[in-house]
C-alpha cells in the first residue's frame, strides 16, 4: 500500500524533472570531480611549460591555446602557489577592490580558478558576483521568436520587449531560411520600442556573420566553444577558427561574445571524465585567449544536464563568476527551461537576479514559451508581472520596468505597420492589415493568421541574393514615411563605425550613448557603493498598475 | 523513455566501464520496457556516391537499429524507418541506407548522406530520434529542416520528413514539416538524452569508413 503523502509528492511538478546520480567516469558530475587535474603552473623563458599537471608536450590544442594566450604570466607562478581558500576569500571580501582581484584571477590556470570558486557556497559566490560584474549597472536580454517565424509578430514583440526595458534582443528561427526576415523584423521592431537596443539572430555561424555584415543585426552571441578536443572537432572547429571568427566581427565593428556552458561536453558525449565546471573553465579561458570581450554562459541550452546532478545550479553560478573574474562580460543564461517547478526555477534565477549581472537572463522569453524557439526559457511573457513584483519586493533592478497596456498596444501597432511598409519598400512579401491588427493585440503566434511560408522563404533567399543591407532598410523606412525609425536604424549602423560599443559589457542608452565597463565600471565595495537605484529609477520600478493607492478609497 | 530503460542504459555503460550497477531510483511506477526492434541490418561495404537523381540517402548514427532499438520516446526504430521510406516512396523516389561511424553529430551525419546521395538530399538519424534533412551544397551545420527535439517526433512526423526530403530531391520547395516546440521536453529528457548520446558516441570509430547497409524489416 502506498503512502498518500508520497502519492501527492510524486505528482508535484518537481517530480516531472529528470535527475541522474553522479557518474564521474563520463563527466556526469557538476564540480569538484575526482578526475579533475590538480592546479599547477611552471613558466620558463616567458612560456608556460607546465599547466594543471601536464607538461607542454602533453598539451592538447585547448591547453596550448590557453597557455599561449589565455593567462597573464606576470607573477602567475606565485598566484597559482597561493592557498585557494585565501584566494576565494579575496574574491568575496568587498573591501578588496575588483581591479586587485582581476590581477589575481587572470593569472590563474583553469584548474586553479575552478578550485578557488569551489571553496565558496552560493551566498559567497553571489557577493563575489556583485563585485566582479564588469558593468556598474545590471541589464537584461530578451528572446524574441515564434514557432511560425511570423515577421509581423516578431516586430511587435521586439517593440514591446524594448519598451519593457531589455537592453538586448535575440531571435532565432524555426526554419533556417527565415533567418534574414527574423533578423530584420526584430531590428526595426526593437528600435521602435526604445532606440539603442542591440539585436542578434542566432543561427549557423556563417549565416550569422553574413547577417551582421549586412547590418541586419547589431551584435552576435552564438559563437560556441567547448572544453574538450573531440567536441570542437565534431563541429569542424578549433580555438583558432573561433578566434578568427571573433576577429571577423571585430573588424566589421560588430559587438560579439562567445557562448559556452556546463554540461555541453557530457551532452556531446566527450567529457573525458572531467567535471562540468572544470571543462567550462577551459571554455572561458579559450574565450579570454581569443580576445572576445565577453561570454554567454551558465550552462545555457545544456542546463538539463547540470540541473540533473547534485550541486549543478551552484556550478552554474560558479561558471558565471569565473567569467566575470576573467574580466569578461557575462550574459548569465537564466534562459532555458530546466524544470517543471516554479519554486526551482525561481531559486535558480535568484543566484544572478540578486547580485545582478551584465545580462541577468540571456534571454528572458518576451513571448509565451510555446513560441520560444530556444526550446523554452526559464522566464516568459506570462511571468512579466512576477518579475516586476519580485523587483519591487526586494528593491532590486532586474532590468525591466512596469508598462501600461495602452503603451504596449501603441508600440506593437506601430512596429507591425512599420514592418508592413518596410516589406513593401524592400520588395518582400505582403503584410496584410489583418496581420497588423492581429500582431497588435496578440498573445502569441496562435493568434496570427497563417502566412504563405513558401513565398516568404523565396523572398528571404532572394533578399540575400540581391545583396540588400542595412542601408536598404533605412531607405525603405524613409520611403515608407517612418523617418524617425530610419534614423534609429541608421544610428545603430553608425555604431560599428564608431566602435565604442566593442568595449566590454557595452549597452546603449536611448540616445545611443555607450555604457560599458570602461566608462561605467563596477566599483562595488560594500554597502552604499557600486550601483545604487536612483530615486527616479525606484519610482519607476515600484509603480505597478496593480497597487491600490490609499487616496483612491 | 521510462526509468527501467534508463537504468538499463546506465547499467550497460557502467558494466562496459567496469563500474558496479547503480542503486535503483526510488519512487515512480515503471511501465513495460521496449521490446527488440524488428530490423536486420547488414553492412555491405564502403558507401559509394550515388548517381540516381531520384534517390534519397538515409544515414544512421552508430547505435541506430543496433545497440539501441527505439527512440527516446520508445518509438521502435523499424517503425521509424518504415515511415521515412513510405514518405519517400509516396513521392515516387527511392532510398538507400548508409551508416556513419566517424561522428554521432546528426548535422554531419545528414550532410554525409547528402554528399553521397545522387539527388544531393539526405536524411540523418540519431538513435534517440533526432533527425535532419540536408542538402550537399549547404554548410554542414546548416540544413533544410532540423528536428532537434527528439521527444516530440512521432511516426506521422517521420513520414512527413521522408515525404519532404523526396520533394527537395525532386527540386520542389515543399512547405516545411511544422516545427513542434515543447519547453518542458528539456527538463524531462535532457539528462537522459545525454546518456543516450554518450552511448552512441562510444560506438563511433573515426577510422571506419561510412558503410552501405542492407536493411530488412523482419
Amino acid at each position: 500500500m502506498r503512502s498518500k503523502r508520497f502519492e501527492v509528492l510524486d505528482d508535484r511538478p518537481v517530480n516531472k524533472d529528470g535527475y541522474v546520480t553522479e557518474w564521474p567516469e563520463v563527466g556526469f558530475i557538476a564540480m569538484e570531480g575526482p578526475n579533475d587535474p590538480k592546479p599547477s603552473l611552471k613558466i620558463a623563458g616567458g612560456k608556460v611549460v607546465e599547466m594543471d599537471g601536464k607538461t607542454r608536450d602533453q598539451f592538447d590544442m585547448i591547453d596550448t591555446f590557453i597557455a599561449d594566450y589565455g593567462i597573464r604570466l606576470e607573477g602567475a607562478e606565485a598566484v597559482n602557489a597561493m592557498d585557494s581558500v585565501e584566494l576565494a576569500r579575496t574574491m568575496v571580501d568587498f573591501n578588496i577592490p575588483r581591479s586587485e582581484v582581476v590581477r589575481l584571477t587572470t593569472s590563474m590556470t583553469p584548474a586553479k580558478i575552478t578550485e578557488v570558486v569551489s571553496q565558496m557556497n552560493v551566498l559567497e559566490m553571489m557577493v563575489a558576483v556583485a563585485k566582479m560584474r564588469p558593468r556598474l549597472l545590471p541589464a537584461n536580454q530578451a528572446h524574441v521568436t515564434n514557432v511560425r517565424d511570423n515577421p509581423v509578430l516578431l516586430a511587435a514583440d521586439a517593440a514591446e520587449a524594448a519598451l519593457r526595458g531589455f537592453a538586448e534582443e535575440e531571435t532565432t528561427v524555426g526554419i533556417v531560411r527565415y533567418a534574414p526576415f527574423n533578423a530584420l523584423s526584430i531590428l526595426v521592431g526593437a528600435e521602435i520600442g526604445r532606440p539603442g537596443i542591440l539585436t542578434q539572430c542566432a543561427v549557423e555561424e556563417a549565416t550569422e556573420l553574413n547577417l551582421g555584415m549586412r547590418g541586419f543585426t547589431t551584435y552576435a552571441e552564438t559563437v560556441s566553444v567547448y572544453g574538450t578536443e573531440p567536441v570542437f572537432m565534431d563541429g569542424d572547429d578549433t580555438p583558432w577558427s573561433k578566434a578568427f571568427l571573433a576577429s571577423c566581427y571585430a573588424s566589421r565593428g560588430l559587438k560579439m561574445r562567445f557562448t559556452s556552458g556546463t554540461g555541453s561536453e557530457v551532452q556531446m558525449g566527450y567529457a573525458e571524465g572531467k567535471s562540468m565546471l572544470y571543462l567550462e573553465a577551459r571554455c572561458i579561458y579559450i574565450t579570454k585567449a581569443a580576445g572576445s570581450q565577453g561570454i554567454q554562459n551558465g550552462s545555457v541550452s545544456c542546463v538539463g544536464v547540470p540541473a540533473a546532478v547534485p550541486s549543478g545550479i551552484r556550478a552554474i553560478l560558479a561558471e558565471n563568476l569565473i567569467a566575470m573574474s576573467l574580466d569578461l562580460e557575462c550574459a548569465s543564461s537564466n534562459d532555458q527551461t530546466f524544470t517543471h517547478s516554479d519554486l526551482r526555477r525561481t531559486a535558480r534565477s535568484l543566484m544572478q537576479f540578486v547580485p545582478g549581472t551584465d545580462f541577468i537572463c540571456s534571454g528572458y522569453s518576451s513571448v509565451p514559451n510555446y513560441d520560444n524557439m530556444f526550446a523554452g526559457s526559464n522566464w516568459d511573457a506570462d511571468d512579466y508581472d512576477d518579475w516586476l513584483i519580485i523587483q519591487r519586493d526586494l528593491k532590486l533592478d532586474g532590468g525591466l520596468v512596469p508598462v501600461l497596456e495602452d503603451e504596449v498596444i501603441a508600440v506593437r501597432n506601430k512596429a507591425a505597420k512599420v514592418l508592413q511598409a518596410m516589406f513593401r519598400g524592400m520588395g518582400l512579401t505582403e503584410v496584410t492589415d489583418a496581420e497588423v491588427e492581429a500582431a497588435t493585440y496578440a498573445h502569441g503566434s496562435n493568434d496570427m493568421p497563417a502566412r504563405n511560408v513558401v513565398e516568404d522563404l523565396k523572398a528571404a533567399d532572394n533578399l540575400l541574393k540581391r545583396g540588400l543591407t542595412g542601408v536598404d532598410v533605412v531607405k525603405s523606412l524613409v520611403a515608407g514615411g517612418y523617418s524617425d525609425v530610419a534614423q534609429n536604424v541608421l544610428n545603430m549602423l553608425k555604431q560599428r563605425v564608431v566602435g565604442d560599443y566593442l568595449q566590454t559589457s557595452a549597452i546603449l542608452t536611448r540616445d545611443f550613448g555607450v555604457l560599458s565597463a570602461v566608462n561605467v565600471p563596477n566599483d562595488y565595495r560594500g554597502p552604499k557603493t557600486g550601483y545604487q537605484i536612483s530615486a527616479e529609477r525606484w519610482n519607476q520600478l515600484k509603480t505597478i498598475r496593480q497597487a491600490v493607492s490609499p487616496e483612491s478609497i | 523513455m521510462d526509468d527501467k530503460t534508463i537504468m538499463a542504459i546506465i547499467a550497460d555503460v557502467m558494466k562496459e566501464m567496469g563500474v558496479g550497477a547503480p542503486a535503483p531510483a526510488a519512487g515512480r511506477a515503471i511501465p513495460a520496457s521496449t521490446g527488440p526492434g524488428h530490423l536486420r541490418i547488414t553492412e555491405t561495404g564502403p558507401a559509394e556516391k550515388g548517381t540516381s537523381p531520384r534517390e534519397v540517402v538515409i544515414a544512421l548514427a552508430p547505435a541506430f537499429g543496433g545497440a539501441r532499438t527505439a527512440t527516446i520516446i520508445d518509438l521502435p526504430h523499424d517503425q521509424v524507418l518504415r515511415e521515412l521510406c513510405a514518405g519517400i516512396e509516396e513521392e515516387g523516389l527511392s532510398y538507400r541506407f548508409i551508416r556513419v561511424f566517424r561522428t554521432a553529430d546528426v548535422g554531419f551525419i545528414a550532410h554525409d548522406a547528402a554528399k553521397l546521395s545522387g539527388s544531393g538530399v539526405g536524411i540523418g538519424l540519431q538513435s534517440r530520434g533526432t533527425t535532419v534533412i540536408h542538402q550537399r551544397d549547404l554548410a554542414p551545420l546548416s540544413n533544410l529542416e532540423l528536428f532537434s527535439q527528439a521527444p516530440l517526433i512521432d511516426l506521422a512526423t517521420y513520414r512527413a520528413i521522408g515525404k519532404n526530403a523526396a520533394k527537395y530531391a525532386k527540386g520542389e520547395s515543399p512547405e516545411p514539416v511544422p516545427v513542434r516546440n515543447d519547453q518542458m521536453a528539456r527538463p524531462t529528457y535532457q539528462a537522459i538524452a545525454a546518456l543516450l548520446h554518450i552511448k552512441e558516441t562510444q560506438l563511433c570509430d573515426p577510422a571506419k569508413k561510412t558503410q552501405t547497409l542492407r536493411v530488412e524489416f523482419v
